[in-house]
């Protein structure tokens, strides 16, 4: 990493000399066990790694100094004996600590990898659980009156500690409390027993055939712990139970605790069932008894398990730690995955295959009229359906990221320009494809720095014109009919239609006696050539930029259209699919042919009656429900030198497009399908009216129509006053 | 009756003459009860005629032990049998209840 900053190259230097200095120290220690000057060495660095480490927030460096530097504290104040052992680990420690430096220093923001994570783990538990039981003091139990002793006193042995407590009934119901005793001195060394009778009455009452009898036992075994509850299997209905692991145990439950897998979250149950700590039967009763508790005062089970002398609290807190760490780690990996965007290219491509041979032998069925099959295919398609939805959106990106990188553009340029310029983002949360995103992004910059350039005054003139001093660009995005919509606007001078029909009739574009409408001249700029600038800066006005714009635009089977007012502004509106792959299609049929329309835009279908909509067979238009409609008969736009008959009944099919709308004429509708979108080769690039084409399951090809050409196509056929009046 | 006592001084010596299982816990308790009054200063138990002992049994001497206590006379277990010896064994009782336990020579541990 070469952009190191100053900081971290100072704290990187830091912590090579306090980690050698600290293993030095550990070295000097094996021959001086006692030497408080190496001793406090060691301590103070680990303390500055873990200071240090915090100013930078490289926090899994700080969870570990923090547990070696207060094992540290330890030995410094006396409390715990240095041994060869505890050098070993702090060497090994030292070493842990410069992999984790090293991590947070050149894999900023990523995660522990796992196995310095386990690394972690296993150090702090060798380093804490030596320190739980060296620190844990044996205490003798007191023999002299058993009748005292506390029931909830735990031998601090090494040693499984049993409780049983035998119910009243227990001798009656055949039970013979020494039999057990007996039997479980074959699976170990019975250390002591502890006998109580907490609930004897008074010598008078007692009845001799009661049992009165409570057991301790401090029992020496290398049985695991289901092992020895068996023992007591036939005595559960009338004997409490309770089996306590011993100190051992419990360093060995942490140990396994470390070792469990972390590709899941388990509920602490199974995590403490899985390392034999607890039993399935101790869970079962244990969340039996939660259950019954007060609503209010449910306590979590770790709780129960510490009060109820079943495990110790160590054994839970790191079952508890294992928990989280693993949720948050699982956590992280669902939450990003990286993947090669080749490889989901290459899934977007097998899953378009998948679609059309699941078309294919939706075919195949209904030709053969395979009813069986049908529930079969059906479930099938849906399925494909699903996955392809899916597949697509794993592609999607929020477009607000692309919007943020021109903050810098326009905060450097306006610097530049000496003008006022804020930049103001909506919609930053729309998705579409990533190779979308990709592609619109130098549109977007051209057109971003136009508005830039050309769009935002000067201060000073934008104060003569009564307007704000600082200018406004605003870039906002929003979905709609499957398409997305990006525009960018400006509260600039606007184009003035003047200069660009001077332009246009000087470049040769139009004809000095044309009449064109507002849109249509502001969609001039659009012609290769045409600049209004007078000078071109180093920005945009080389005259070379709209025309790019569009054709870029359009080669992504969107389109692009301007809006302005002079003086007041100017909006650029771009319409983009949300994916290139793979789309909803609506299929129809003229002339034998099959064509499909991309199903968002259909409005609706109608029958193509005279009576109904009053068709001008001459100027193309129908009369929808008093609205004006251009039409088009797709087999005569598609074959023009063919004669047609028209017999059959025909159709017509609304499309909308934006604000515009036209009618298909098609012989047949098909319906819905799913299309996957073939780009045409470099051939057909500019034929009209067809943006590509898509296999059918049959193996045919069908063309995907460029309804929004289709629709401009119409209009210029009907009376231009008609077609003006269509767009209100 | 299972058990016969001898009196002489405050002394009571008593050999239990039967088992001291759930099956007669009962009577034997009664019995050692009678015993329990205020003239007595020693309970010497005699147990080496004790072929079975169960949990019962075990009970109602560790009771027997508690009374004594608390009535401030001593209990003493004399000759203990093998079962109770094998009892007393696995539980460790034989601190708390203090009496020298002699092992005869013809103990046959199986």
């Amino acid at each position: 990493m070469s952009d190191i900053n100053p900081a971290l190259e100072t704290f990187s230097q830091e912590v090579d000399e306090l980690l050698s200095a600290m293993e030095e120290a550990l070295l000097g220690l094996e021959g001086m066990p006692d030497d408080a000057d190496c001793i406090n060495s060691i301590f103070r660095a680990m303390h500055t790694i873990k200071g240090s480490s915090g100013l930078f927030g490289f926090d899994d460096v700080v969870a570990f100094a923090h547990e070696a530097e207060t094992v540290l504290d330890r030995v410094r104040n006396g409390e715990r004996a240095i041994d060869a052992e505890l050098i070993a680990v702090l060497l090994a420690c030292k070493d842990h600590t410069a992999q984790l430096i090293q991590h947070a220093l050149f894999n900023e923001d990523e995660a522990l990898p796992e196995a310095l994570q386990q690394q972690s783990l296993a150090l702090i538990t060798r380093l804490t659980g030596q320190a739980a039981t060296a620190g844990m003091p044996t205490t003798q139990e007191e023999k002299a009156d058993h009748f005292e002793v506390d029931v909830n006193t735990t031998d601090s042995s090494d040693n499984w500690v049993i409780s049983l407590a035998f119910k009243q009934n227990a001798l009656r119901n055949g039970m013979d409390p020494l039999s057990f005793i007996r039997y479980l001195q074959t699976l170990g060394k019975i250390i002591e027993v502890i006998i109580t009778m907490p609930t004897l009455p008074r010598i008078e009452e007692m009845n001799p055939e009661d049992c009165y009898l409570n057991f301790k036992i401090a029992f020496n075994s290398s049985a695991d712990k289901k092992t020895i509850e068996d023992v007591f299997e036939f005595a559960e209905d009338d004997c409490a139970i309770t089996i306590l692991p011993p100190h051992s145990r419990q360093e060995h439950y942490l140990k396994l605790l470390a070792d469990l897998p972390e590709d899941q979250v388990k509920r602490l149950g199974e995590m403490l069932v899985e390392i034999g700590a607890l039993t399935e039967k101790e869970v079962s009763i244990i969340l039996h008894e939660q259950h019954d508790e007060e609503h209010a005062d449910k306590r979590p089970l770790g709780e129960i398990l510490v009060a109820k002398n079943i495990l110790q609290q160590p054994v839970i807190e790191q079952a508890l730690k294992k928990q989280e760490s693993v949720k948050q780690k699982v956590n992280k990996e669902s939450n990003y995955i990286r993947v090669d965007a080749a490889k989901l290219g290459y899934l977007i491509n097998l899953v378009g295959e998948l679609v059309i041979s699941g078309a294919a032998m939706r075919l195949m069925v209904d030709k053969h009229g395979l009813s069986d099959v049908d529930d079969v295919a059906s479930t099938m398609s849906h399925l494909v359906e699903d996955i392809r939805d899916t597949a697509l959106q794993l592609r999607m990106v929020q477009i607000g990221e692309t919007f943020t990188r021109f903050q810098r553009v326009v905060h450097d340029v306006s610097k530049e320009l000496g003008k006022q310029i804020q930049l103001q983002i909506t919609g930053g949360e729309a998705e579409l494809d990533k190779t979308v995103v990709e592609k619109i992004n130098d549109p977007l910059t051209h057109l971003v720095r136009n508005s830039l350039d050309h769009g935002i005054e000067t201060p000073a003139v934008r104060l003569r014109a009564g307007k704000p001093e600082k200018g406004t660009i605003q870039l906002n995005a929003y979905h709609d009919s499957g398409r997305i919509v990006i525009q960018i606007s400006d509260d600039g001078q606007g184009l003035d239609p003047d200069k660009i029909v001077a332009k246009a009739i000087v470049k040769g574009l139009i004809k000095p006696d044309q009449i064109l409408s507002k849109h249509e001249i502001y969609n001039l700029i659009f012609e290769p050539g045409l600049s209004t600038k007078e000078e071109a800066s180093n920005l945009s006005g080389r005259g070379v930029g709209m025309d790019v714009v569009r054709r870029n635009i359009e080669a992504l089977r969107g389109n692009v259209s301007i809006d302005s007012e002079l003086g007041q502004g100017t909006t650029v509106t771009i319409h983009l699919p949300l994916t290139l792959a793979i789309i909803d299609g609506f299929m129809v049929e003229a002339q034998k042919e099959r064509y499909i329309i991309p199903l968002s835009m259909v409005e609706e279908c109608v029958e193509m009656s005279s009576d109904e909509w009053q068709i001008d067979e001459i100027q193309h238009y129908v009369n929808l429900r008093g609205q004006v409609l251009p039409y088009l008969r797709l087999g005569d736009f598609f074959h023009k030198n063919k004669k047609h008959t028209h017999t059959q009944r025909e159709s017509l099919v609304v499309v909308r497009f934006g604000d515009a709308k036209a009618g298909f004429v098609v012989d047949e509708l098909h319906g819905e399908n799913q299309t996957v979108i073939k780009p045409l080769g470099k051939l057909f690039e500019n034929l009209n009216g067809i943006g590509g084409a898509t296999v059918l399951g049959s193996g045919d090809v069908a063309l995907i129509l460029d309804v929004q050409g289709l629709i401009q196509h119409a209009k210029k056929r009907v009376n231009p006053a008609l077609a003006l009046s269509s767009m209100v | 009756m299972t058990a016969k006592a001898k009196k002489d001084d405050g002394i009571l010596h008593l050999s239990i003459k039967d088992d001291m299982t759930i099956y007669n816990a009962q009577s034997l308790k009664e019995t050692l009860l009678g015993y329990c009054h205020t003239g007595t200063k020693e309970l010497q138990l005699d147990l080496s005629a004790v072929n079975e002992i169960d949990s019962a049994g075990l009970q109602l001497l560790l009771l027997l032990k508690a009374e004594a206590q608390k009535r401030a006379f001593t209990l003493r277990l004399l000759r203990h049998s093998e079962a109770v010896i094998e009892v007393f064994e696995l539980l460790k009782l034989g601190m708390y209840f203090g009496d020298p336990i002699v092992i005869p020579a013809t103990w046959k541990k199986s």
